[in-house]
C-alpha cells in the first residue's frame, strides 16, 4: 500500500509517499497564508512528481498547525505522535527525542514500544525556537546554513543572559557595539538556546539515547552545544 | 452532551437578585462591603452587611469577553501588564463603569481585604480605599510554609476580635454574637454540600464537570452563611445523585478523566468543554472549587469565630507546595483520573509559581501533566491554536497508554 504523509508546520509544509517501508518521494513547500491551499498545492505537485494518481494512495494522515485544514486526509494526528512515529521507523532505539521547530519546541519521552510515554513544549515565547535562530541570525548577518558553523569557531562564547528573543536581540546588538567577535556572539546566542532547551529535557527526565529532529537537526552548532548540556551524544536523522 | 443541570437557572436567579440588592443596599438601609474571595465573609452576614466580590465580577467580565480590553485600559493607566487581571478589570470598571452588570458594581462602604489568597490584593484594596474613601480592614493570615503554629493561631484571632470593632465602629451596631452562631452554621453546612456536590464526581461517568463546578462555585464563595445557599446545593446535590442513579455523564462516553488545576480560563470556558469532550474527555475534578471546602475540618461548628482564623489561613493559596501537590495527589486517586491539566495563569502567581516544583513532587503518580498558558480573564494571553495542539497531543498520548 502507498501511504501520505502531510505536515502543515507554521513555515514550510512537507509531504513524503512510503510505499510500505521505502521512500517513494518528498516535497517541501512554504505554506504562506493560507495553510488549505499550501495543502492542495503540495498534494498536486506531489503527485505529479511521483508520476501517480490520488486512488492510488491508501491512506493519508496530516499533521501540524494546519492539520484540521487538510480535508482529503483520513486522519489529522498532532506532531507529537508523528515525531515518535518517524524516529521510531528510523532509528528504534532512540528514546528521547529533541525537535526545535519554526514556532514550537518539544521533547518527547518514547516508551520501548515506540509510543509517546510523556511530552513537553516550550510555553508561549518565541525563545526557545527555530524563531529565535532565524531572528537572530538575521542580527548576526549570517545565513542559517553557516550560522551553527560559525558558532563551533569560537573559543570564548559570550554571555547571552535573556531567556526572551526581543531582550536577546538588543544584547547582541550591544554586544557588537562592544566589540565582541561574531563567532563568540555566535556561540553565546547557540547556548542559550541550548541551556533553554536543555531544562525542557530534564525537566521531563532524560532518557538516553537522544535524537534530534526537525530542520534544526542540521544546526551543527546546536547539536554540539546541546550534547555538552546534557552531557550526552545526540543522533540525528537526515530527515 | 447531557442538558444542562436544572439548577442552573435558579442560581442565576439568585445571583441576580443579590446584585439587585446589593445595588439598592442605601435604600434598604443596608450596607455594602467588598471582600477578597477567601475573606471572612460569615461576620458580614450576621451584621447584615451585603459582601460583593470584585474577583467574582471579575470572571464575569471574564466570561463575557470584556477582560483583554479593561485590562489594556488599565495598562494605559500605568498599571504594569504584569499585574493580575482581575486587579485591573477592578480598576477599570470602578472608572468607566464598563461591566456586564449595568452600571458595575455597588459602590462600597467599606473594603475587607485578606492576603491568604495573594499580595496584590493588598494593594488592590489600598488603591480601591483611597478612590471610594472608604475604612479598609486587612485580615493578615501567615503563609503555611509546613505547619500552623500557636502563636500564628494568637496572631490570627487576635484579629477576628479587630474585624469585629472593625465592623460595629463602621456600622454603629453591636455585634450580634447569637446570629453568628447560626451563620457559622450555616457556612459549614454550606461547605459540606458543596464538598459533598463535588463528590459525585466520583462516579463513573461524572455527573458534572470542573466547568460546572465553575458556574456553581458562585453562591458558596459569595453568599455562604446564608439560607439561600444551603438550599440550593441540597437541590443541585440531589440532582446530580439523580444522575448518578441514571448513569447519566456529563460528558458522552466519558472514557477519559482530568483534574484540572487553577482558576478557570473564563473566556473559553464553552471552547475547552468541547474540546475535551470530543476527546470523551471529562474534566471531573479542580483544585480551585475544591478550596472553598478544603478547610472544613479546621472549623469547630460551636466556635465559628474562634476557629475560622486557622481555618482561612490553611486555604490552598497559602500553604506551601508540598501540600499542595499533596492535595493533587489526594485528588487523582480520589476522583481516579488519568492526566493533570495544569493552567499556567498569567494572572495569579500564588497559583502558577509552583506549578513545575507540583509536577517533580508528582511523579511517583507517573501521570501525564498537560500546561496551557493563559490567563483567566485577558484573552491577548492566550493562543488557541496552541492550546488545542497541546491538548490534542495530550490526549493522544493518554490514549496511547491506556491501549
Ligand atoms: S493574583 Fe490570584 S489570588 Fe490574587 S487576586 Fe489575582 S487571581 Fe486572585
Amino acid at each position: 500500500m502507498i501511504s501520505l504523509g502531510i505536515d502543515i508546520g507554521s513555515l514550510t509544509a512537507k509531504a513524503v509517499l512510503l510505499e510500505e517501508n521505502n521512500i517513494l518521494e518528498k516535497h517541501l513547500i512554504p505554506v504562506g497564508y493560507n495553510s488549505k491551499k499550501a495543502g492542495d498545492k503540495l498534494f498536486d505537485e506531489l503527485l505529479q512528481k511521483a508520476g501517480i494518481r490520488q486512488e492510488d494512495i491508501g491512506k493519508i494522515i496530516s499533521t501540524g498547525y494546519g492539520r484540521n485544514s487538510i480535508d482529503f486526509a483520513d486522519r489529522a494526528v498532532t506532531e507529537i505522535i508523528c515525531h515518535g512515529k518517524g524516529i521510531y521507523f528510523q532509528m528504534p532505539h532512540i528514546r528521547t527525542i529533541i525537535d526545535i521547530g519554526g514556532q514550537d519546541s518539544k521533547v518527547i519521552v518514547l516508551d520501548k514500544n515506540g509510543n509517546v510515554a510523556n511530552f513537553v513544549m516550550n510555553d508561549k515565547c518565541a525563545a526557545g525556537t527555530g524563531r529565535f535562530l532565524d531572528v537572530m541570525a538575521r542580527a548576526m548577518e549570517t545565513e542559517i546554513h553557516e550560522f551553527g558553523l560559525l558558532a563551533l569557531q569560537s573559543k570564548n562564547p559570550s554571555k547571552i543572559s535573556s531567556v526572551c528573543t526581543v531582550f536577546a536581540e538588543s544584547e547582541i546588538i550591544s554586544l557588537v557595539a562592544k566589540g565582541e567577535n561574531r563567532e563568540d556572539i555566535t556561540s553565546g546566542i547557540h547556548l542559550s538556546i541550548a541551556r533553554r532547551i536543555a531544562s525542557m529535557v530534564k525537566r521531563l527526565g532524560m532518557i538516553p539515547p537522544v535524537a534530534m529532529s526537525g530542520g534544526v537537526a542540521l544546526n551543527v552548532g546546536l547539536v554540539d552545544a546541546l550534547e555538552n548540556i546534557l552531557e550526552t551524544k545526540i543522533e540525528t536523522t537526515p530527515f | 452532551m447531557a442538558e444542562r443541570l436544572k439548577a442552573t437557572r435558579k442560581m442565576k436567579s439568585i445571583m441576580k437578585w443579590y446584585y439587585i440588592e446589593a445595588k439598592y443596599a442605601r435604600y434598604i438601609g443596608k450596607k455594602v462591603a467588598w471582600i477578597t474571595s477567601g475573606g471572612p465573609v460569615e461576620p458580614l452576614i450576621a451584621m447584615n452587611i451585603i459582601p460583593v466580590y470584585p474577583e467574582n465580577h471579575g470572571a464575569m467580565i471574564g466570561a463575557s469577553k470584556m477582560g483583554g480590553r479593561m485590562s489594556e485600559f488599565a495598562e494605559g493607566l500605568g498599571y504594569s501588564s504584569d499585574v493580575c487581571s482581575y486587579t485591573k478589570n477592578d480598576i477599570t470598571s470602578s472608572i468607566t463603569k464598563e461591566s456586564p452588570i449595568k452600571g458595575g458594581l455597588p459602590e462600597p462602604d467599606m473594603l475587607i481585604c485578606s492576603n491568604n489568597i495573594c499580595g496584590t490584593v493588598l494593594k488592590w484594596y489600598e488603591i480601591q480605599a483611597r478612590r471610594f474613601n472608604v475604612p479598609l480592614f486587612i485580615y493578615d493570615t501567615p503563609f503555611v510554609h509546613t505547619e500552623f503554629t500557636d502563636e500564628a493561631r494568637g496572631y490570627v484571632n487576635e484579629q477576628t476580635k479587630e474585624y469585629i470593632k472593625f465592623l460595629e465602629k463602621h456600622t454603629g451596631k453591636k455585634f450580634n454574637y447569637k446570629k453568628m452562631q447560626k451563620v457559622g452554621k450555616l457556612s459549614l453546612e454550606a461547605m459540606r454540600l458543596w464538598k459533598n456536590v463535588l463528590e459525585t464526581a466520583e462516579h463513573k461517568p461524572s455527573p458534572m464537570t470542573a466547568f460546572d463546578a465553575f458556574f456553581h462555585l458562585a453562591l458558596i464563595v459569595t453568599l455562604r452563611g446564608k439560607k439561600v445557599v444551603v438550599k440550593y446545593y441540597r437541590e443541585l446535590l440531589k440532582e446530580l445523585e439523580e444522575r448518578n442513579r441514571n448513569n447519566i455523564g456529563a460528558v458522552d462516553n466519558e472514557k477519559y478523566r482530568l483534574l484540572w488545576d487553577n482558576l478557570p480560563i473564563w473566556f473559553r470556558m464553552r471552547w475547552l468543554s468541547e474540546k475535551f469532550a470530543s476527546h470523551q474527555a471529562a474534566l471531573v475534578a479542580d483544585t480551585y472549587t475544591q478550596a472553598w471546602c478544603g478547610v472544613i475540618d479546621y472549623i469547630d461548628e460551636n466556635d465559628f469565630l474562634g476557629s475560622m482564623g486557622e481555618a482561612y489561613t490553611r486555604i490552598h493559596l497559602n500553604v506551601g507546595v508540598d501540600q499542595m501537590a499533596d492535595a493533587i495527589k489526594r485528588f487523582i486517586k480520589q476522583y481516579d483520573v488519568d492526566g493533570l491539566v495544569m493552567h499556567s495563569n498569567r494572572s495569579c502567581k500564588p497559583y502558577s509559581f509552583g506549578q513545575y516544583d507540583i509536577q517533580n513532587l508528582l511523579q511517583d503518580e507517573d501521570i501525564p501533566v498537560l500546561m496551557i498558558e493563559a490567563d483567566m480573564t485577558d484573552e491577548r494571553k492566550f493562543s488557541e491554536s496552541q492550546a488545542e495542539a497541546r491538548i490534542d497531543a495530550f490526549m493522544e498520548v493518554i490514549k496511547q497508554r491506556r491501549k
